[in-house]
């Protein structure tokens, strides 16, 4: 075979009469200007540089939902934080005036006073206002309430910090490792999954009931032995849909040409793992834990309200709704702000989720 | 005569393939390959798709452990216990630039990390400084260093990926395909680059194509591969001028050729049929099914690779 291109008398690759390509032994080097420095770098098209994350967010701050749902949740936790240091009182306290036990006040409505308190104002004195009224116990409603909502949301974060560290684990390592060790890991969590959860909830608070002792007075000992129940069989079945997860997402990432070629480097396992593969599955974790927190909490509103959640007398939104019950007909209002905490909670947590997600998933690109 | 740089003897890669429930077979990718690359030397690897090209380059580094066969490096055999030592010399570039650098680093990182695994520096500086040498020895900016993979054309992110493969002064790199995502005006740069670094590195190239003008362009030697074995090897212009397997004739014939009053004369020759599945290879030589002279002999047994002059090889019974 031959690659011979026919030339004319010139030494010219020969040309069709008919092409319009332009004849470039016309031209020479005099005729031609060299570019500026200028001229060259406007070649250069670059765009902006960001990064993943920093696209991410600026995503994320244009989608009214999620901003929206970040703020009430900065509320939220702006008031479980400082609102104890300014109520002067305790969620456990029994209202009392200059000592005496004020035995008036109970279920009080929002902003009221009961009788001792308005005479002990109207002889001079000064009285937190009660936000939410009081419980049938005198017990000052609104503290109640915001430490409601922080032991449902420790839990919600605890629970989901749990559920993503294991699961994040075994799903990286079997999706890794792949074949039989996939295999037997995968079926392992099939049959993690198909076992009840509840039920292994009450059995184990039963059982640890009897078996755990906590110092007096400690936190744990004032979350009960429910509450570590609960956070045991979040760690111990919970976690699995999390492993799901992160294993087939592992496994579409180790496809890439990337992996190859760091493994064609020389990289160790552990290294290709967390500097390849890990970072380019955050996005799913970081969604799916902001996911984890609301289901989470919900459990642990359920537990509270069958009598399963934390020990009396530390509130949980779960257990305060549970006690409103009672007193329905008469007080709703005390159903409704522990429920409507739980609403706000829950709405903005999945609201931000599905905002981290449409912000992060490069599927869903604009 | 002086040991090659690289010899592969008797290559074999098979997969098992599930057919059934219960049945598995052998997808026979690579079947019985063996060359020799000499230190500075470029060997082109031609071939149509799933011909196995590319098993054989990652077979040869090993991120495929071979069914059989050895890996020579300099007369010794690249064995799983060497491996890391191996790796610094002979690295890989990738066919698609797109997908072999890694979305969530930095060009500095992705160049760097040949340096932090093989711990090729002393201290922040020195990495850095090499990182910068890399990149202006494959024409990046030193101002790209700190931008993502994302932000650079397909060309600008095969030289990252070259650099990356450079980075670990290798003697012998794998090029899988490494301009055939790019077009024609960025393919023609990025191959002088590499013509560029073979004459100031001394680093020898198995140039994985199926462009067989580009192949011709920057090899010493080629070899020709059908449905995993080599059936025809030698310089590079025996291979494309004086081909002998019928094969390497059909393939050159496709050659596109720019002078249409030559094209309008030559004679292409269309083979007939599809490739054989690589699981129900034909018996005897592979290429039988669609070869012009096709006889008896070609389905009993598979044609030994032969010397026809000057070290140009051919398996074939007929020519």
């Amino acid at each position: 075979m031959d690659l011979k291109i026919r030339r004319d008398e010139n030494g010219n690759p020969r040309k069709s009469p008919l092409s319009l390509q332009l004849n470039l032994s016309k031209f020479n080097a005099s005729m031609f200007e060299k570019a500026t420095e200028e001229e060259k770098r406007q070649q250069d098209v670059m765009s902006e540089s960001t990064t993943f994350f920093k696209d991410g967010m600026r995503k994320l701050f244009k989608n009214p939902l999620a901003v929206g749902s970040i703020i009430v949740l900065g509320l939220i936790l702006i008031i479980i934080i400082f609102a104890p240091l300014f109520v002067p009182y305790s969620y456990e306290e029994i209202l009392s005036v200059n000592g005496v036990r004020d035995k008036g006040a109970k279920n009080l409505a929002p902003f009221t006073y009961s009788k001792m308190e308005q005479q002990y104002i109207e002889a001079g004195g000064t009285r937190f206002p009660h936000i939410f009224g009081t419980d049938e116990q005198c017990r000052d409603y609104f503290i109640r309430v915001v430490y409601g909502t922080r032991v449902s949301l420790v839990v919600g974060f605890f629970a989901s910090i749990i559920v993503l560290i294991i699961g994040m684990l075994y799903g990286s390592i079997s999706g890794y490792l792949g074949g039989k060790v996939d295999l037997i890991m995968m079926r392992i969590v099939d049959i993690i999954y198909s076992l009840p959860d509840m039920l292994i909830i009450i059995l184990l608070s039963v059982v640890l009931q009897s078996i755990l002792q906590f110092k007096p007075g400690s936190f744990l000992d004032s979350l009960g032995t429910n509450m570590i129940s609960l956070f045991i069989v979040f760690g111990l079945l919970y976690w699995v849909g999390m492993a799901r997860l992160i294993r087939g997402q592992i496994l579409s990432i180790k496809q890439n040409e990337y992996i190859l070629a760091s493994k064609s480097i020389g990289a160790p396992t552990g290294m290709i793992i967390r500097r390849h593969i890990l970072p380019n599955c955050i996005s799913v974790i970081i969604i799916s834990t902001a996911l984890q927190i609301p289901s989470a909490i919900f459990t642990e509103s359920y537990l509270s309200f069958v009598g399963l959640g934390v020990q009396a007398p530390m509130p949980s939104l779960g257990s305060l709704a549970n006690s409103a019950r009672g007193g329905l007909q008469s007080y709703p209002y005390k159903l409704l702000f522990p429920a409507l905490t739980i609403c706000l909670i829950v709405l903005s947590f999945n609201l931000l989720g599905d905002g981290l997600r449409d912000a992060f998933d490069p599927k869903l690109k604009r | 005569m002086n040991t090659p740089l690289i010899e592969v003897r008797n290559l074999k890669q098979y997969f098992p393939i599930k057919t059934g429930l219960f049945k598995t077979e052998l997808l026979k990718a690579v079947d019985d390959v063996s060359f020799s690359i000499d230190a500075g030397e470029t060997l082109g690897l031609v071939g149509e798709s799933g011909c196995g090209k590319t098993t054989v380059g990652r077979t040869l580094l090993h991120l495929y452990e071979p069914t059989a066969g050895e890996v020579l490096f300099e007369g010794e055999p690249v064995t799983k216990d060497n491996l890391p030592k191996m790796r610094q010399k002979m690295q890989m570039v990738f066919q698609d630039p797109y997908s072999s650098l890694d979305p969530r680093m930095t060009v500095e990182d992705i160049i760097g990390e040949p340096l932090d695994v093989h711990k090729l520096f002393e201290n922040k500086k020195e990495r850095r400084d090499k990182i910068l040498y890399l990149m202006n020895l494959v024409g990046l900016n030193a101002e790209h260093a700190t931008r993502y993979a994302h932000e650079f054309s397909g060309g600008q992110r095969q030289r990252i990926g070259i650099a990356r493969a450079l980075a670990v002064n290798p003697k012998f790199i794998v090029c899988d395909e490494p301009v055939s995502a790019l077009d024609v005006s960025i393919q023609a740069q990025v191959i002088n680059m590499f013509e560029d670094l073979q004459v100031k590195l001394g680093v020898a190239y198995l140039f994985i194509a199926h462009d067989l003008l580009v192949v011709h362009h920057i090899s010493n030697r080629i070899a020709v591969m059908y449905l995993g074995k080599i059936v025809e090897t030698g310089t590079a212009d025996d291979v494309n001028y004086t081909s002998i397997h019928p094969y390497t004739q059909s393939l050159m014939s496709a050659v596109p050729i720019p002078d249409p009053d030559y094209t309008r004369q030559r004679k292409r020759i269309v083979l007939q049929g599809d490739v054989p599945s690589p699981l129900h290879m034909p018996s005897g030589c592979p290429f039988r099914t669609r070869c012009r002279f096709a006889c008896d002999k070609c389905a009993e047994a598979m044609p030994p690779l032969t010397d026809r002059g000057g070290g140009h090889q051919v398996a074939c019974w007929v020519k």
